[in-house]
């Protein structure tokens, strides 16, 4: 099964090619069918690769063809099958296949739905290139591939200005990390004179020149800038609410369950290399622990119901780069695979809300819908406790796993972290009951309109909320099971560092504490939001509302003063510095050629006459003064 | 003597054209077909320094008719032989003032390309050099924009400097020597080598500067953008996509292996005159608000990454400039395809009147968007391969800054990306505005973009053939 590996990528590839080559002539409904079929089957091969290494435990490399060959720089187009990468599979096809149906619905009534679902199995395939690919290059590739598709999906209505430029915006910010990824790849290529992992891994500790220069560390931390990139870390991380301008499923797959999660993948992929940097560990720790907190202080005064799932998705990064930062790369891996299943969730349900609510997305405007819109609400509700940690839901095992590891290291970022703990519970109840509880705040034609969404939109939601409460239970803690499947089943590719013995009345009594907070947070939000007042926000709150002003910070500091400075290069260096030279120069020139102008007859054939007898001068010249 | 034959094709051709009027365009189009055969049978010989030629031509001087090629004159030949057909099938529907002039002209300067990238005698090399130029004078004066004639008047003094100075460094060279064969390749390079090293470091800016100024490379860059931008598309892709390869290659063959101790006494100077010009190049390229100007100031960015890749003198970076000159080649010809269509539909080029091309042109939108992924090197579109090498290329130079050099280029990717983005975002998104009349891509301009997003792609998949091409050439120079 695993040498067929191949197949998974190409499903998504040839409804691509179909979908892309057809999309003014084909039908939607058909469109949309071969979208989503192309990923189901890709589902079933990555099924069967997902077992046959669950039951082998083995790594294998698929060959593909050579794609670099230059002396000694040899990068061959292979695929590496292990335990890491065919979780992905899953998670990526599963979640992916799920989302493209939930689209076929969603996406019904736009006219460019064929080419939608052209970019939709576009960026599918280049995330599985990514995961799938065996050395760093062809991660690469699938790197800024799914930033393509990124790219265009969010720009997906490009008549609308506000829109590109959130596209342009999440591109280019990505391109920010990806020069560090560049940078991070060439330094490998210099001291390890390779790319692909396991040759690269099984060297660590033979590069005199790179221990002795602790490139470790800088190695490390060129990566994980490509890592804040993608995956929205401090101080990258602006673009990703400004995406929510795509399509809501796009947010769902792309900004929340599957792209933004490759920097996690990138660094757990790497563990070994990071085991031997402890600087940039600890750089990647402190990261995702304020972008954690600054995300989830930033969500509780959001009023768009995406934005608040944004900042959300951005503090949930931040807390699986903190597991990474602690060494707990499978946590971090457990995070990613819990997170996928209930922020698809919730997205998806936001979806089915703006569909329902025709567009509206400010939740000032919303309220009571859960007489409406049954199901909606009570997967979406299942979603707000598995991201809140409540105790049985998916979101609150990879948590603790998260919380605990970060004790067994300090004990002040564990209390940081659980207070970033405790906002996201606040402001995804807050987003809960001022959308689904109590009584509709829109217009009357609004509530009339109001309905649950169709079958194609409310099975998807049943599947994830399935599991987003079971999907913990591979990874139960300590106390309760001696036996962590994920764990056992990624230790073969993924090592952990410093992996911390918490004594069981410790993880007793963290568990307890973090629960305990938790549901006395959610009945703070129900108090606060009971009687919502909407009154315009001051001091903390009003900067809040406002995201800290980093956007404003940004372009103050660096896209103002970047377009002043080409301003002033353009019309002082280069207009009137250097050019102004040449033309002064020139114009002493053409004072001299004034003098000759007589044989300016606009003639070309004199002119080409003149050449040809310049030319022969040139020769008599030359030939006499070699006499 | 099928090396001759590729100049000897366009160059009768060309001749021809003169009287052929009206017939002219098939003409041009037969021969740049025929010639296009010829590469590709060049390029796919498996020992092409068996196809050299030579014959006597001025004995007294020292100075022959000496063809020869290796890996980067077949590359560099076949890239000019798939340019130009792809010029003339582009433009088979417009009208031309004097076709036959016009045509004749272009072919002309086509034998002159050719010859630069197969001369291996320095005087052929500075015959062809002319040969090449002259033309195109010509045309942009000719058939130019408004501000033709003073435009065409600092790209003659620039280039004409430039090619002077050239000249009494090669004769120089050639008085070393003595005998039938002075201005033959082998013996300048014998003779540039073995001169002390500060004569080297003083012819190395004589030569250097001609190549410096048709790359260009900052600060001999001012002609640049004036002349493509009143320059006719065919001529601008003629310049920037074949005539920018005659300085790159021109220092690779006339420069580093003549005068090895002036480059290297040179070679941090001018990756750092490089590295300047693509940051510098890339932040005006940010305000232009001119297509065809701010693709011009991204071609310098480009080539200033070249350059810097091959004056930091490893073999993956010479491997990888021979890639790159190929892909940035095909790649601007492709978005000069699409600027001469929208200004030939919409009447401008100013970015501010744009807008909405993906509703009234969409294949046309399409093709604009992969064209400008390839010229912000995405993987997977030729742009990538190439690049990659440079960058590698520098990183592994033996420079003591090497990583600062590299760094310091790579910005140009992060503000290639806000140039190249910010054009799409005005040309073919948004709403159409002013872009309401004019159709899609008719049939001719349909088959020039296929065969420029076909390489674009196939490339970029699968860019084995072209690394193999050059390899061979890449271990000589630098093993």
């Amino acid at each position: 099964m695993t040498n067929l590996v191949y197949l998974v990528p190409l499903f998504p590839l040839i409804g691509f090619l179909i979908n892309g080559i057809g999309w003014r002539k084909m039908p939607k409904s058909a469109g949309g069918a071969i979208g989503s079929i192309a990923i189901l089957a890709s589902f079933i091969v990555s099924l069967g690769i997902f077992f046959e290494v669950k039951s082998t435990g083995a790594t294998t490399i698929v060959h593909l063809f050579d794609f670099i060959q230059s002396g000694k720089l040899y990068i061959p187009f292979s695929f590496q099958v292990d335990a890491l990468s065919s979780l992905f599979l899953l998670i990526i096809t599963g979640i992916g296949f799920l989302i493209h149906v939930y689209s076929t619905s969603y996406m019904h009534d736009d006219e460019g739905m064929v080419k939608y679902f052209a970019f939709l199995n576009l960026f599918v395939f280049s995330m599985l290139l990514l995961v799938l690919g065996a050395n760093y290059l062809i991660m690469f590739i699938g790197w800024e591939g799914v930033g393509l598709c990124s790219y265009l999906l969010i720009g997906f209505w490009f008549k609308n200005r506000d829109y590109t430029n959130a596209a342009k915006k999440a591109f280019i910010m990505n391109r920010i990390g990806d020069l560090g990824f560049l940078v991070g790849m060439l330094m490998i290529l210099f001291h390890f004179g390779t790319l692909t992992y396991a040759d690269f891994f099984n060297n660590l500790h033979n590069s005199d020149v790179a221990i002795s220069n602790n490139m470790y560390n800088w190695i490390a931390i060129c990566l994980f800038i490509g890592a804040m990139g993608k995956s929205a870390q401090i101080p990258l991380y602006t673009w990703l609410p400004d995406a929510m301008a795509g399509p809501t499923p796009v947010s769902a797959l792309i900004h929340a369950a599957t792209m933004v999660t490759a920097g996690i993948y990138m660094i757990a992929r790497s563990s070994a290399l990071y085991n031997l940097a402890p600087l940039a560990q600890n750089l990647v720790g402190i990261i995702g622990l304020a972008t954690a907190i600054l995300a989830a202080s930033i969500a509780i005064k959001q009023y768009d119901i995406k934005k608040v799932l944004a900042y959300s998705t951005v503090s949930q990064l931040g807390f699986m780069f903190l597991a990474l930062g602690m060494g707990a790369y499978t946590t971090a891996v457990f995070h990613v695979m819990t997170h996928a299943f209930f922020k698809a969730l919730l997205f998806l349900g936001s979806g089915s809300v703006i569909h329902a609510m025709g567009g509206e997305q400010d939740i000032r405007k919303m309220g009571g819908l859960n007489k409406h819109m049954r199901i909606t609400g009570i997967t979406f509700l299942i979603g707000c406790l598995a991201i809140a940690g409540i105790p049985g839901f998916s979101g609150f095992f990879s948590k603790d796993e998260i919380l605990a590891a970060t004790y067994a290291h300090s004990p002040v970022m564990y209390y940081l972290a659980l207070g970033a703990a405790l906002m996201t519970a606040f402001y995804m109840f807050r987003l809960y009951f001022l959308t689904f509880t109590g009584s509709f705040r829109g217009t009357e034609e609004q509530h009339h309109h109001l309905h649950e969404s169709p079958a194609a939109m409310t099975i998807p939601l049943i599947v994830l909320a399935f599991f987003a409460i079971v999907g913990g239970y591979v990874g139960l803690p300590p106390v309760i099971s001696e036996h962590h499947s994920l764990n056992s089943f990624l230790r073969s590719v993924v090592s952990n560092f410093g992996e911390h013995e918490l004594s069981h009345a410790t993880e007793w009594m963290l568990m307890g504490l973090s629960s305990g907070l938790v549901i006395i947070t959610i009945i703070i939000a129900y108090a606060v939001n009971k009687k919502p007042n909407f009154a315009p926000n001051t001091g903390l709150a009003k900067t809040l509302e406002n995201k800290w002003y980093v956007d404003e910070l940004y372009d103050a500091v660096i896209v103002n003063p970047l377009q002043k400075l080409s301003g002033l290069l353009d019309r002082f260096a280069e207009r009137m510095g250097i050019d102004g030279l040449v033309n002064g120069v020139g114009k002493i020139v053409r004072w001299g050629s004034d003098r000759v102008r007589l044989l300016q007859s606009g003639q070309v054939g004199f002119y080409i006459f003149v050449m040809v007898i310049g030319m022969t001068l040139l020769f008599a010249i030359s030939f006499f003064w070699i006499q | 003597m099928i090396l001759t034959l590729l100049i000897l094709v366009p160059l009768i051709a060309g001749i021809f054209s003169f009287i052929a009027k009206d017939g002219a365009k098939g003409l041009a189009l037969i021969s740049s077909l025929v010639t296009l055969g010829l590469a590709a049978y060049i390029s796919m010989a498996a020992n092409t320094a068996s196809l050299s030629w030579t014959m006597q031509w001025i004995p007294r001087l020292g100075a022959q008719l000496s063809f020869q090629a290796d890996g980067m004159s077949a590359m560099l030949c076949l890239l000019t032989a798939i340019i130009m057909p792809v010029i003339f099938i582009s433009n088979w529907n417009k009208e031309v003032e004097k076709p036959g002039a016009f045509y004749g002209l272009m072919l002309l300067s086509q034998a002159g390309i050719t010859g630069v990238f197969l001369a291996y005698d320095a005087l052929l090399f500075y015959f062809f050099w002319e040969l090449a130029l002259i033309p195109v004078y010509f045309l942009c004066s000719r058939w130019g924009g408004e501000k033709r004639i003073p435009v065409t008047f600092k790209f003659f003094v620039y280039t004409f400097v430039g090619s002077l100075m050239m000249l009494s460094a090669l004769i120089y060279l050639s008085l070393q020597n003595t005998g039938v064969s002075a201005y033959s390749w082998q013996n300048i390079v014998r003779a540039g080598a073995s001169l002390p090293a500060v004569q080297q470091q003083f012819l190395f800016w004589l030569i250097f500067i001609a190549f410096a100024v048709k790359m260009p490379i900052f600060p001999f860059h001012t002609w640049q953008p004036d002349t493509y931008e009143q320059s006719p598309t065919p001529v601008t892709i003629i310049l920037s996509a074949l005539m920018v390869k005659m300085g790159m290659f021109g220092v690779i063959r006339w420069l580093m292996p003549v005068l090895p101790a002036g480059v290297a006494f040179w070679s941090n100077t001018i990756i750092i005159l490089s590295v300047i010009g693509i940051i510098y190049a890339s932040l005006i390229a940010i305000v232009q608000t001119d297509l065809k100007r701010l693709v011009a100031y991204s071609s310098i960015a480009h080539m200033g990454l070249m350059s810097a890749a091959a004056f930091a003198q490893t073999n993956v970076g010479l491997h990888g400039l021979m890639v790159q000159m190929f892909n940035h080649g095909i790649n601007i010809t492709g978005m000069w395809l699409i600027v001469s269509m929208v200004e030939q539909r919409w009447g401008t080029r100013d970015m501010g009147k744009l807008g909405g091309m993906a509703i009234t042109a969409p294949k046309m939108a399409i093709a604009l968007v992969i064209i400008s992924l390839a010229n912000v090197a995405l993987p997977l579109t030729n742009g990538f391969i190439g690049e990659f090498m440079l960058f590698n290329g520098l990183f592994e130079s033996a420079s003591p800054y090497h990583i600062t050099f590299m760094v310091v280029a790579g910005l140009g990717i992060i503000l290639g990306a806000v140039y190249t983005l910010n054009m799409v975002q005005k040309t073919a998104y948004g709403n159409a505005t002013a872009m309401t009349t004019g159709g899609d891509i008719t049939a001719n301009e349909y088959v020039g973009l296929a065969i420029v997003i076909g390489l674009i792609l196939v490339l970029g998949i699968y860019p084995k053939p072209l690394l193999d091409m050059t390899a061979g050439f890449a271990n000589m120079m630098i093993p």
